[in-house]
């Protein structure tokens, strides 16, 4: 919308060009806590800074690129691997991995990485054992170094390259790989040059989301002690009481995440790979050691990221015989679930809107507000948090309470402290999460549908609902998970926007963790992942290949 | 899924416009006569370890209490940002270093009381009366009784020494404890000595440090290292999980300046609704009927001389304890978290 064309033009493209608004108001609303974060730069906070290059800041960033490096090829190869067995081949225990292998979404990254740290570190009982076999020299590797945290972050992120690739598995059907196989190519040269770049929109918008949070992450980096760039960012906080310098450090990692993205943008190019209505979904059956293999391995991976903490936390409950179970779980586990829910919905029909409106406009009319409207995610909760917090709380001063005055009303707190500022705080984080799974569905549908239907005279928002939707379904059930998940984990914005009695599991989580009390934590944290459980069935439930 | 997003849509919608005019109960300051007064109070301080104590005074004086918890930083943002329109009357933290910034701030409004003063010995107030501690932990060293003679031990910068070379575990500097700890340090020995002995202790760690007093704890007892430096209250919750484990605690500098201790405390915000009942339930929590529990409650020390601590904390003993006034921790955290930095210390 930068160049303004003449009048009649723009009554011309009035339909059409309507479809801008939901994207321009997703970007609006990310603007907001983002114009706070990058207005902290009206004040230089030298000091800071020169301190920070001249201690730390080359080993931040080296272990910062080295985590990357290491969560993005170890969610890709686990996510990828995974969803193309779960997708389209068929072995023993299919169909309940298909769904289980969602499951480590549910564990907070900070338990993993809590339970890692307690069950293979030095005080912990596998390296107790190995030292009274072998003396207490035997080398045993360190779970607290980068392998150890992105071994962690792997094992809990890779769901989100996982569950996208697998709906874009699902969606491909065999069609394009049987044909392949008849021109001669073998099934691994068929999987890399006909499978895979088919699904890549999907690949790279779930390694996106993986690497996205572990940039962002402080609880899982905080207990192995590794210092990354968002460690700077808490430091500057917290340590130098500097909520300026953190907002300074923070866009720089906004500034990097929205490069790397636009780079990858204009690297995939404007090819389309569209489905073909698919009617051989036959699976791939697999006999033998290969299948026993493949059933293996998907134990394991379920096994590690989900059984094992699982029963940990279990342990925990068990140990402090339930201790701090009382009514108010109720109004806990209602808060928890009103709030991802509605977040959730919102979200999600945000998503589809833009992503339609993108469609229809094409990626270049819409290529600025739909990547603003993405960044949220990129940031460190609390420091997105903080940056929700004062826009929110300029809008009272400013726009709310001068209004009120006309009306002769006392001045209050309308947004900040109420509920839909919370809501609205979900929706700015989460957007890109359900923008992925949205995006990478739609992408695949092919365009001649709508053009049938728009030839025959249906408007768009009925071709949004009669032809998009249905055919969606995969995708927007996994968005819809994906928010409701993460919604329910989130810590920092809760805490700091929730109204007052609207305490959540993930708070009370915190509450716990935060002293160190990770015994009396395992209680809300195991009501957390259970909880989780029955949305990650509904919706596998839903989405299955016939 | 089409009928479901043509019923959802406009829900949404609207239950996003209800929930923005829910204002979650905003002060409606002069609306009605305030019949049943409610104070407001953003604590840092967990639920569990204050809760109990607002029912009791909500029983005695028919005063509720409200409150929102999450960490000292996000809170104290909160409450800069809200401005006039705030909520909170009281402030809640732990630690002297986020007492003071909040004070630093502008957060916070002197208050002028006689039964604060009587409850709360001077070393543990602001100098402008802004706050006042409430509970007090001691930040001292744990050794193994298995491995450790307590005759080795004597002062905080004797875990410098060569002796103790790959014996020392030590907490994250991230934490605010170990900021103060040193804060203190610079306050009472100067920064060039204060380095000194924080490279001596980093050149001594048996491992990179740990990211709380707990496992640090369960570090000495697993023999990796043999002493650390921890609040008494984890070893207290520890001990009381596991009483048989080989560890014990030591009061260093007995000699001179004494053991560090930290607080946790709470003032008045300066655009407090309700000053003076949140005034009189500070004072409630500084006297005789609130310290022991307060400080019970998380194995501490009630910050008022003229309670016991509970028969547990004080089975650790008796001990001089620093009088340094507890905000050159504060006004000294920026310069412990650079020196830190310098040393290597993570």
């Amino acid at each position: 919308m930068s160049a303004a064309p003449p009048r009649a033009a723009i009554l011309a493209r009035l339909g059409p060009a309507r479809w801008h608004a939901p994207a321009w108001l997703m970007a609006a609303l990310v603007l907001l806590p983002v114009t706070v974060i990058a207005l902290s730069w009206t004040n230089a906070q030298t000091e800071i800074w020169q301190h920070l290059i001249e201690t730390q800041l080359g080993r931040l960033l080296k272990n910062t690129l080295v985590l990357m490096l290491g969560v993005g090829i170890g969610t890709v190869v686990l996510g990828v691997s995974l969803a193309w067995f779960t997708a389209t081949c068929e072995f023993p225990g299919r169909r309940w991995f298909d769904w289980a292998l969602m499951l480590p979404l549910a564990i907070p990254t900070y338990v993993v990485a809590f339970v890692a740290l307690g069950l293979l570190g030095f005080s912990g009982p596998l390296q107790t054992q190995w030292r009274q076999w072998f003396g207490a020299g035997a080398w045993f590797p360190d779970i607290r170094s980068a392998g150890g945290v992105i071994l962690v972050m792997t094992l809990v992120l890779y769901p989100y390259v996982y569950m996208l690739a697998r709906s874009a598995f699902v969606a491909q059907g065999r069609g394009l790989m049987d044909a392949s196989r008849l021109l001669g190519a073998g099934p691994l040269a068929s999987f890399f040059r006909v499978a895979l770049p088919m699904a890549r929109p999907a690949i790279v918008a779930g390694t996106a989301l993986a690497l996205m949070e572990s940039l962002a992450d402080f609880g899982a980096v905080a207990i192995f002690n590794y210092d990354t760039f968002t460690t700077a960012i808490y430091k500057s906080w917290f340590g130098f009481f500097n909520l300026q310098a953190a907002a300074q450090l923070a866009s720089l990692l906004l500034l990097f995440v929205a490069l790397a993205l636009y780079a990858e943008q204009r690297a995939r190019g404007s090819g389309r790979i569209h489905q073909q209505a698919q009617r051989n979904r036959e699976a791939y059956r697999l006999r033998g050691w290969r299948a026993l293999l493949v059933s293996v391995y998907c134990g394991c991976v379920v096994l590690f990221a989900f059984v094992v903490p699982l029963l940990q936390l279990l342990w925990w409950v068990v140990e402090q015989r339930a201790a701090g179970f009382d009514a108010r779980y109720a109004a806990l586990i209602g808060h928890t679930f009103t709030l991802a829910g509605l977040a959730a919905l919102i979200t999600v029909v945000m998503a589809v809107l833009v992503a339609f409106g993108q469609r229809l406009l094409g990626r270049r009319r819409s290529a600025l507000s739909v990547r603003l409207a993405g960044l949220g995610y990129a940031l460190p909760g609390s420091v997105l948090a903080v940056g929700i917090l004062l826009a929110f709380a300029f809008i009272d001063r400013q726009l709310i309470n001068p209004l009120r005055d006309v009306f002769g009303l006392a001045p209050t707190q309308w947004l900040v402290g109420s509920l839909g500022a919370l809501v609205l705080a979900y929706v700015i984080r989460f957007f890109s999460v359900a923008m992925g799974p949205v995006q990478s569905g739609l992408e695949r549908i092919k365009p001649n549908f709508q053009e049938a239907a728009q030839t025959l005279g249906a408007s768009q928002l009925r071709v949004l609902r009669r032809i998009y939707l249905p055919l969606l379904t995969p995708g927007l059930l996994t968005a819809m998970l994906l928010v409701l998940v993460d919604v329910m984990k989130e810590m920092p914005a809760t805490l700091l926007l929730r109204p007052f009695g609207w305490d959540t599991l993930a708070v009370r989580v915190y509450e716990m963790t935060s002293e160190g009390e990770w015994q009396r934590a395992a209680l809300p944290a195991l009501t957390l992942v259970l909880l989780s459980i029955p949305p990650v069935i509904i919706m596998v439930r839903k989405s299955r290949r016939r | 899924m089409n009928n479901v997003f043509k019923l959802f849509l406009p829900a949404a919608a609207a239950a996003l416009l209800a929930a923005c005019s829910d204002t979650g109960d905003g002060p409606e300051s002069g609306a009605e006569p305030a019949q049943q007064p409610v104070v407001t109070v953003y604590s840092s301080r967990k639920e569990h370890l204050i809760k109990p104590l607002f029912d009791r005074y909500s029983e005695d004086t028919g005063v509720e209490v409200r409150y929102i918890t999450d960490a000292a930083g996000p809170l104290l943002a909160r409450l800069q940002a809200e401005g006039e329109t705030t909520p909170a009357d009281m402030l809640m933290t732990v630690d002297a270093g986020n007492l003071w910034q909040a004070s630093q701030q502008g957060a916070l409004q002197p208050v002028e009381s006689a039964a604060l003063d009587a409850s709360i010995p001077q070393h543990l107030r602001a100098a402008d009366n802004t706050w006042v501690s409430l509970s007090v932990r001691a930040r001292t060293i744990v050794y193994s009784t298995e491995r450790v003679d307590p005759q080795q031990l004597s002062t905080y910068e004797e875990l410098a020494g060569d002796q103790w070379q790959g014996r020392l575990c030590l907490r994250t500097s991230k934490k605010v404890y170990n900021q103060s700890l040193v804060a203190t340090m610079i306050n009472t020995l100067g920064e060039a000595r204060t380095e000194e002995i924080v490279s001596g202790w980093v050149d001594n760690l048996a491992t990179a440090p740990y990211p709380n007093d707990t496992t640090t704890m369960e570090a000495i007892v697993a023999g990796q290292c043999d002493v650390a430096i921890v609040n008494t209250y984890y070893f207290g919750r520890l001990k009381k999980q596991q009483p048989e484990l080989p560890l014990a605690l030591f009061w260093p500098n007995q000699g001179d300046r004494g053991v560090h201790i930290n607080v946790s405390g709470a003032g008045i915000t300066r655009h407090a609704k309700q000053p003076q009942e949140a005034i009189k339930l500070l004072e409630w929590l500084a006297g005789p009927q609130a310290q022991g529990k307060f400080a019970e409650l998380n194995k501490e020390y009630p910050a008022n001389p003229a309670i016991d601590p509970s028969a547990e904390v004080a089975s650790w003993g008796e001990f001089k304890a620093d009088d340094i006034n507890v905000e050159a921790a504060g006004r000294l955290q920026a310069a412990a978290v650079k020196l830190m930095d310098r040393a290597n210390y993570r």
